[in-house]
């Protein structure tokens, strides 16, 4: 029922207006750190609120699949605005920690090296290029069965993604690991799909 | 023994109400060709020289770290208000003449207050310039008497579970404590404080009194003291007890011992908005003239 109502719903939800709505947090956080709304230290603050949608886009495009195969919810024509959404908010929040935060082209190629949960990070943005650029119809169509194995990659993203947030904070903190257990979840979640696909046919 | 350090900037330049109470309005007006009073120009001009230019009562008081209330930078803003500070009491005890439960208004009038404009950096390589008011721990530990046995200060930070909402979940392991070699105690820099900008210490900063030790990185400077313990062995340090790896008992500012997950070659002064520079981090926070004497001899990669 109510996931019939979703899908009717969803139906008429152009995708513009998914990426219109994804891109929107980009310019309002560059405001808002420009004009003191993100308080006294806006550089970092900035740094993490994009780190942190980036995360957020991408729990939402690993949900999609189990959205259908256990609710019946169907949401997959939006699941490429949210990948490429996240990765812009990767790309943004990259640039903000080289231009802004680290701000000496040394240093910023020191830590990457140096610095695992940097390391970590800018392996998670190099895997995501190859995904932005055959998140297109002529990729998909080109790529065929391989295209849907090359997007796996999704799942080390987002895992490394998760372990990048955890490991720059300090102390014992439930947020970073509330991330990591909704992305292995949603894993899992996969992982017990495989066997049983072709014995339950179908599906809900 | 109060008076023992001498300020590089004195109270009434860095205090013009007008200038702390809305800094970037202030420079907004400046750079809009309001013209410069006497005063707020002599302040800016000795301010850069010593690169002591007090940060607002806005950066001091709202960009904060202090678990108990969460890990949030703005948390403590939002949560501090709920913690009772008065009456308040420092239990002193361990090795000491006249141990007990001091009473905070007694200290307080007996207590020579003064104004301490010091660099504040942390391990997380932000800073910040703080007009401290406050005494000198060591005229705290002389009331006290410290006995001849005596060779490291351990404290202790106020536990209320119903009033720190961050102590629910295990971030560090509650009650946070520090600990300070007596030497380092009783130095001329080592303070507490009671108040910024004159006036009283907000919640947030660590009311009704904090340790400041501006040469360590600002976990050492403990906040909202309720125990003091003299001791003869190192006492636990609460970052330490959580990652011996990251955080030592020393914890110096030290450029040129990195924390193992970020560089402390340089630190970046909150409140310099989106475009705010880097800047190079000195040895012992810059302390290092009166402060160096105190590591001679000690590996400072070892003893971190």
């Amino acid at each position: 029922m109510i996931a019939a109502r979703i899908n009717a719903l969803a139906r008429r939800v152009p995708t513009a207006a998914i990426y219109i709505l994804c891109a929107l947090p980009v310019p309002v956080l560059f405001y808002m750190g420009a004009t003191g709304g993100l308080g006294p230290e806006p550089i970092k603050a900035l740094e993490q609120e994009l780190g942190k949608i980036a995360l957020q886009l991408l729990v939402a495009g690993l949900a999609i699949t189990p959205l259908r195969r256990h609710a019946g919810i169907n949401l997959l024509r939006f699941r490429r605005a949210l990948g490429l959404m996240a990765f812009f908010h990767v790309v943004v929040h990259l640039l903000v920690w080289a231009v802004l935060d680290v701000q000496i082209v040394a240093q910023i190629w020191a830590d990457i090296l140096k610095r695992p949960y940097v390391t970590v990070g800018m392996a998670a943005f190099v895997l995501m290029i190859p995904l932005a650029l055959t998140s297109n119809d002529r990729a998909l169509r080109r790529l065929g069965p391989r295209w849907r194995v090359l997007h796996r990659l999704t799942y080390g993203v987002a895992v490394l993604g998760a372990i990048h947030f955890l490991w720059l904070t300090k102390g014992f903190q439930i947020e970073p690991l509330a991330y990591l257990a909704a992305i292995l979840g949603l894993l899992a979640l996969r992982i017990r799909r495989l066997p049983m696909k072709k014995a339950v046919g179908q599906g809900s | 023994m109060a008076y023992r350090w001498k300020n590089d900037l004195s109270a009434p330049d860095a205090t013009p109400e007008a200038v702390f109470m809305n800094r970037r309005q202030w420079m907004a007006g400046m750079a809009a060709g309001v013209a410069l009073t006497g005063l707020s120009g002599r302040a800016r001009a000795a301010g850069e020289d010593a690169g002591l230019e007090p940060n607002s009562w806005e950066d001091i008081t709202t960009y904060n770290n202090y678990y108990e209330f969460g890990t949030g930078k703005d948390d403590p803003v939002k949560y501090a208000d709920r913690l009772s500070i008065a009456p308040w009491e420092v239990q002193i005890d361990g090795l000491v003449d006249r141990p007990g439960a001091y009473a905070f208004k007694d200290i307080m009038a007996r207590m020579t207050i003064e104004e301490r404009i010091y660099r504040f950096r942390c391990v997380e390589a932000w800073s910040m310039v703080i007009p401290w008011n406050g005494f000198e721990l060591a005229d705290l530990l002389d009331m006290a008497g410290v006995q001849a046995g005596a060779k490291y200060v351990a404290f202790e930070t106020v536990l209320d579970k119903d009033a720190m909402p961050g102590t629910r979940y295990p971030v560090l392991d509650w009650p946070y404590v520090e600990g300070l070699r007596l030497d380092e105690a009783m130095h001329p820099l080592t303070i507490m404080a009671t108040g910024i900008y004159g006036r009283d210490i907000p919640k947030q900063n660590g009311a009704p009194l904090r340790l400041v030790v501006p040469w360590k990185y600002g976990f050492k400077s403990i906040k909202s003291v309720v125990r003091i313990t003299l001791t003869d062995s190192e006492p636990p340090t609460s970052w330490n007890k959580a990652n011996p790896r990251e955080y030592g008992f020393y914890s110096n500012v030290n450029p040129e011992v990195d924390h193992p997950r970020w560089s402390q070659a340089t630190e970046r002064r909150v409140g310099g908005g989106i475009f705010s520079p880097r800047i190079e981090t000195p040895m012992f926070n810059g302390y290092g003239e009166d402060v160096a004497g105190l590591y001679d001899g000690m590996d400072l990669t070892r003893f971190f």
